[in-house]
């Protein structure tokens, strides 16, 4: 598998270490958020065998984290963006 | 039939040709007491143990594929219950007491072997953690003996227990009645026992949906057509979260690769279980020969039953840095397995919001060992409605009250665990 990263191009797996699923969005502190909001936040996953939106980063590179949308069932990867802040300021 | 001596003389005397089918290949029924989800190796254990210990025999199991060909056919085949939480201890336990009479409860031989289960320490950190562990499982019941870098070398001489090592040993806890199991027979014998209590075991039969009318389970949809059913019980590995899904289940569950190895075969080298205490990397010889052996997982989301190179190195490395006499083996073949991983690292034995519908999964890594005493305590959850003693502590509901069981101690990161 490799990961085209938006700095770097095309790397190698081996230059990136997994985040996770990235559909989750933290509840807000302090807000209203009660536990069940934390619960699905922390422990449930959609798990799709398909389209997967998920953080890689890039630890072994330039250090950006990415969202990636890859197929779990095939690692065919259709997007590559940054993510965070600085996905503005790159304009994806 | 029932397995002998004179049944294998009488068949070698005439070729071997007259052997009885194993099992049953009938046709489903239109309607069920249970339908279990999942023809693998707990599914078939529950089977047995609902007919076994219940008397339960209206039941079929549908597998979508044929027997054999899911994780209990893609595992390294060892069996321990060195496990640290008291929920596990005791779980895994029972299992491994329950291996210990399998071949003779089944009559059909599963080839245990109890050639001991060694975890190797490397520094005195782990040392601690080691003595801990084998004072926990002391405390359960189970056998630990702690060794020195003496005992671990006398033991298992083709492990590099000299100072020059990259990390070098300095002990190890070792279970001496941990081993390996012959994983097919695993799989055949629990279906021919089964089958011979009357269950109908339904293979290239896909669930595709389940009937949910007014909080309770009515049946499933299937490729081979609609099932009706009183109780539904969900077992199967990889798949948890897309047949939970039909039932409105989310779980929390990530599907992760798993990969196994096979070198060529060897004469024997290796007669107990080791694994490898500075990283991920475990190995077993099998009885044709091949070292069998694993490390971590891919370390993503994965629904593809086959794995990366990078993973390939990095258990290749840790091969040849512990055992160097591995270095020059060829690999015979290697596989992936759909591991469900939990949050916590430990499985889920549960009933769920739905009337009639039971849950089993979340196996991660450790699901062969568990085989018996899975189908054992989910048997009893089905029959009883009520989580068996050994298996009380693995509900859905320990992520929300907090009580959750965290071997590893590694937070709610299922690529971790």
């Amino acid at each position: 598998m490799r990961i085209t990263c938006p700095w770097c191009g095309p790397r190698p797996l081996s230059e990136f270490a997994y985040g996770g699923d990235a559909g989750k969005t933290r509840p807000g502190y302090p807000g209203k958020a009660g536990p069940d909001a934390w619960m699905d936040y922390v422990y449930l996953r959609e798990n799709p065998a398909g389209r997967h939106k998920e953080y890689w980063h890039h630890s072994g590179g330039c250090r950006s984290w990415l969202v990636v949308t890859r197929d779990t069932t095939n690692h065919e990867i259709a997007k590559v963006a940054l993510a965070g802040p600085q996905a503005k300021d790159a304009g994806s | 039939m029932r397995y002998s001596l004179s049944s294998i003389l009488r068949n070698a005397a005439t070729g071997h040709k007259h052997w009885p089918k194993q099992w049953r290949q009938p046709e489903p029924k239109k309607a069920y007491d249970i339908v279990i989800v999942g023809g693998g190796g707990h599914g078939l254990a529950t089977a047995y143990y609902l007919a076994r210990n219940h008397g339960l025999t209206n039941i079929a199991v549908l597998e979508k594929g044929y027997l054999g060909n899911g994780n209990i056919g893609r595992n390294t085949t060892i069996v321990r219950s060195n496990y640290l939480c008291p929920e596990n201890g005791q779980f895994y336990e029972h299992s491994l007491k329950l291996w210990e009479g399998l071949s003779q409860d089944l009559n059909y031989n599963v080839m245990l072997s109890q050639r001991g289960v060694l975890n190797t320490f490397h520094t005195p950190a782990q040392r601690d953690a080691a003595i801990r562990r084998g004072n926990a499982m002391r405390l359960h019941g189970v056998d630990a003996v702690l060794l020195n870098r003496e005992e671990v070398k006398k033991l298992a001489p083709a492990i590099d227990c000299s100072p020059g090592a990259r990390f070098p040993v300095r002990g190890g806890l070792l279970q001496p009645r941990g081993g390996s199991v012959r994983h097919d027979a695993v799989a055949w014998g629990f279906a021919r026992g089964a089958d011979a209590r009357g269950v109908d075991i339904i293979q290239n039969c896909e669930v595709t949906g389940i009937r949910i009318e007014s909080g309770r389970v009515r049946g499933v949809e299937t490729t081979r057509g609609s099932i009706a059913a009183k109780k539904i019980a969900i077992v199967v590995a990889g798949r948890s979260t897309l047949v939970g899904n039909m039932a409105g289940l989310r779980l929390p569950i990530e599907s992760h690769v798993l990969q196994c190895f096979v070198t060529e075969p060897v004469k024997p080298i290796l007669d107990t279980v080791v694994s490898f205490g500075a990283d991920h990397f475990a190995v077993v010889q099998s009885d044709k020969g091949g070292l069998v052996f694993n490390g971590s997982l891919d370390g993503y989301n994965s629904y593809a039953q086959r794995g990366n190179m990078e993973t390939l190195e990095s258990v290749a490395a840790c091969a040849s840095s512990f055992m160097p006499c591995m270095s020059r083996l060829r690999l015979l073949r290697h596989w992936g397995g759909i591991n469900d991983m939990t949050m916590d690292g430990s499985p889920i034995i549960t009933r769920t919001p739905v009337k009639g519908l039971y849950f089993n999964g979340g196996w991660c890594y450790g699901g062969f060992k568990a085989t018996p005493a899975s189908g054992w305590t989910y048997a009893h959850l089905i029959a009883n409605d009520e989580p068996h003693e050994f298996a009380s502590g693995f509900t859905l509901s320990r992520f929300e009250t907090g009580l959750v069981i965290n071997e590893n101690g590694a937070g709610p990161q299922p690529g971790l665990h």
